[in-house]
């Protein structure tokens, strides 16, 4: 707060204080060189390296945090109590973050929604749920102990309420797709004063007992902060979007925002498109529907070495499994933290078969930019990596 | 020693290529089990060995602060010294062989780590992964043979320099560091060369091994002292990264000449070696190639584990931790196979090493044909041979050569009677 304060002033054209000066030279001038002597001591490590050793979660640090707590929700969930490194800089609830935890000695990454607006505290919370063969989950769910450093992105995503709010909201929800809406909910309704907002929330799981967050959501409902319509699959099968209608007669005044398993955000997308209806999504997993092609080698020219890709595996995956260091980020074809480029060579995108060619000589000389998460090799190709 | 294919009795003449290739594929299995285990304990051990390396050295650094007093000195000193070993061996060469990189952390990976020595990360790779690795102990493509300054094998022809070979090899230990990034330049071949037929490169590299000597030599040499300079101390810690340095410089180098160099290692012709050798081939070539030590757990951390030279050389991107495991089952398929398993305790084969070092720095057989009675002799021939060209030399080779022929068949006749009396008598 205070250099936000003393930023502003300087910014006004007051003139610099004799402190201001001194403090600014001390920042300018003399810092840098500080940290180049402490630099030049312990190369060929850095200062910053040597502060991590003692301070892992201090700013300026990679960021990373601690787990506080582990609560089972469901027997299948757990929510994982995060704090963060002061390199944190807050999220808006319905957001993601990237997680990065060694399981079995291996460094994996997944993304998962933020389940609190941002906490006095200053703690952030996941909510797991257990992915049948899934490492991460599992690790999460099962075995994560209070005190682990886990290593994070910061959080990103544009699945996020409407400022101004509406007046009514359809929040349609399935299994785990609760994540992020669970935030949204907790951060309008922890407030003294409550919001004045109409919202519907159609939440379907496999059953009563594995719905995450339950009690909360009905105790949202009970207190009449939202109309809650719960679904079963396991008694009543999954939700069809024609049944939308009947569920929620004014439909057509809310805008609708929606998490959970592909095939239902499909179909909602289709039934909205029809309708002109306002839909907002947030998908979990790339929607890989192309057929798998051939694969190939794919080169990296820096690192010189050559990884095997099958044609129904990413770029992304087989790398990382030949143990490259690969820049990655949701792994879902969104946020572009993967991409490299392609100098040479035929990639298929697996969202939708679509082939990209560089040529030496004919496409940009610095390569083709290639999202890695999301495509894999179409004969042997070249990357600068 | 001689190459393989020029002895008299090939150590490898009784394997059949069946065997070579089977010999493979059980290597092979080995690395898939370790590959398989591999996991949570692996990457626990390669953090505890980074986190007790830099506790050790930063806190030896902040004794020798102190160092103006002579028992903190020799504290900080010894601390220092163990630091930039492990740092080295245990750390820097074995990530740096990608051993760690299935754990997917930027931060203890082969395409990120810089280790604290005066040659580069990527050049020392080069030469050491690609190079050495590939053509191991092969005379005249290995460069790890004597570092390509030193006469490692009997045919390689004699010239008086070599006289100098062990004062130049104990030279070569104290500023090993040196040395390595030397020689990763290839730098005595290419300065030899004009500038335009210097390998692609070769100026780049140079340039980036001069700026990584200058920020090693401006910290242990400059900044650390400076540092200790309030204290009183500048001097004191100034000699004792010296210290460090050189310890580490003469430990490294005895490791390392303990690998490939002890006598009874077998070296190979390039001109033997199949076009497409097999990975059977290749593996057998690293089995004959490298010695092992034997010692104490902590003795194999201190050589970064290249104590376990034959496992490494077999497996080289096997986590270090790991090659003690795997040690017996190696060694029992040494057995399986009646091959040899060169394995003694460190004294023994850095002794073993310095001994063919100065055997090989004399003439051809010089060393073993000289006793007490003919020594003012053979120092005339030897003075002869150093002074007098070389038709002197192949002169006086051919003398070497006779008497160690002569010496041979002497003992031979001397070994026979006791071993077979019974024989000679009956006939009689």
């Amino acid at each position: 707060m205070g250099r936000m304060t003393s930023t502003a002033m300087s910014g006004a054209g007051r003139p610099a204080s004799t402190g201001g000066g001194l403090r600014r030279t001390l920042r300018e001038k003399v810092a840098p060189k500080v940290r180049d002597f402490a630099d030049a001591a312990v190369t060929p490590l850095s200062l910053d390296d040597v502060l991590d050793h003692f301070h892992p979660l201090r700013g300026g640090s990679e960021l990373r945090g601690r787990v506080v707590r582990v609560t089972p929700e469901t027997p299948r969930s757990a929510t994982v109590l995060i704090k963060p490194g002061r390199g944190w800089t807050g999220h808006v609830p319905g957001q993601f973050v990237r997680l990065g935890v060694d399981v079995d000695g291996v460094r994996l990454w997944r993304s998962y929604s933020l389940t609190h607006g941002p906490r006095p505290d200053g703690l952030i919370s996941i909510t797991v749920k257990l992915v049948p063969g899934g490492a991460v989950s599992t690790h999460l769910v099962r075995r994560v102990k209070p005190g682990t450093l886990v290593h994070l992105g910061t959080a990103e995503g544009e699945f996020v309420m409407p400022d101004p709010m509406p007046a009514k909201l359809l929040l349609v929800t399935a299994g785990s797709g609760i994540t992020p809406v669970i935030g949204m909910l907790r951060n309008l309704f922890h407030k003294a004063e409550k919001p004045d907002v109409d919202i519907v929330l159609i939440h379907s799981a496999l059953a009563r007992a594995e719905v995450i967050f339950g009690r909360e959501i009905r105790g949202y409902a009970e207190a009449g902060l939202i109309r809650l319509v719960e679904l079963h699959t396991d008694s009543r099968g999954r939700l069809d979007v024609a049944e939308l209608d009947q569920l929620v007669p004014d439909l057509d005044e809310r805008p609708t925002y929606a998490c959970g398993p592909v095939g239902l955000l499909d179909s909602l997308e289709t039934h909205h498109a029809e309708r002109g209806l306002e839909l907002f999504v947030e998908r979990f997993r790339p929607v890989l529907l192309a057929e798998p092609g051939e694969g190939g080698t794919v080169t990296f020219t820096e690192t010189g070495t050559d990884v095997e890709v099958q044609g129904d595996s990413t770029i992304l995956d087989a790398s990382e499994a030949a143990g490259v260091l690969m820049p990655s980020g949701c792994r879902m074809g969104i946020c572009m933290s993967c991409v490299l480029p392609l100098k040479e060579g035929t990639v298929r995108d697996l969202r939708n078969g679509e082939l990209t060619h560089a040529v030496p000589g004919e496409t940009h000389p610095d390569g083709v930019t290639v999202q890695t998460c999301v495509t894999s090799a179409a004969g042997p190709c070249t990357f600068t990596h | 020693m001689t190459s393989i294919t020029n002895k008299d009795v090939n150590p490898v003449a009784h394997l059949s290529p069946e065997d070579i290739e089977q010999i493979g594929l059980e290597l092979d299995a080995i690395r898939q089990d370790v590959i398989e285990q591999r996991g949570e304990r692996d990457a626990k051990y390669i953090r505890r060995v980074v986190k007790v390396q830099r506790n050790l050295e930063l806190g030896s650094r902040a004794i020798l602060l102190g160092s103006a007093l002579p028992p903190l000195w020799v504290l900080g000193t010894a601390g220092l010294s163990v630091a930039k070993i492990l740092e080295n061996m245990e750390i820097g060469h074995n990530v740096m062989h990608g051993q760690w990189d299935w754990m997917r952390d930027p931060k203890i990976h082969s395409s990120a780590w810089e280790w604290d020595n005066a040659s580069t990360s990527d050049g020392w790779k080069h030469s050491h992964n690609e190079l050495h690795h590939t053509y191991t102990n092969i005379v005249g493509k290995d460069n790890d043979l004597g570092f390509g300054i030193m006469r490692v094998d009997e045919d390689q022809r004699w010239y008086p320099l070599y006289l100098a070979q062990p004062a130049w090899n104990f030279i070569n230990a104290c500023f090993f560091e040196y040395g390595i990034a030397a020689y990763d330049l290839e730098l005595g071949r290419n300065l030899k060369l004009p500038k335009d037929r210097r390998s692609p490169g070769f100026a780049e590299r140079a340039k980036a091994t001069v700026k990584k000597i200058r920020k090693q030599a401006t910290k242990d040499y400059v900044v650390n002292p400076l540092i200790a300079l309030p204290f009183g101390s500048a001097l004191p810690a100034l000699a004792a990264n010296f210290t460090a340095n050189l310890v580490r410089n003469v430990w490294s180098h005895s490791v390392i000449m303990c690998g490939h160099f002890p006598e009874g290692v077998e070296t190979f012709e390039l001109n033997k070696i199949p076009e497409n050798e097999t990975r059977g081939e290749w593996y057998l070539r690293q089995m004959l190639g490298s010695a092992n030590i034997s010692g104490s757990k902590a003795m194999h951390i201190m050589t970064g584990n290249l104590s376990h030279q034959i496992e490494h050389h077999l497996f080289p991107d096997l986590p270090s931790s790991r090659y003690a495991e795997i040690a017996p089952r190696v060694k029992a398929l040494f057995a399986k196979y009646d091959l040899n398993y060169h394995e003694a305790p460190l004294p023994q084969q850095v002794g073993s090493a310095w001994h063919k070092v100065v055997r090989l720095s004399l003439p051809n057989h010089w060393l073993e044909t000289t006793n007490r009675s003919n020594l003012v002799d053979q120092t005339k021939l030897l003075y002869a041979m150093t002074t007098k060209g070389p038709k002197m030399r192949r002169l006086a080779q051919r003398r070497l050569d006779q008497m160690a022929r002569k010496q041979a068949e002497a003992k031979a006749a001397q070994d026979a009677p006791a071993t077979q009396p019974v024989v000679e008598a009956v006939p009689a």
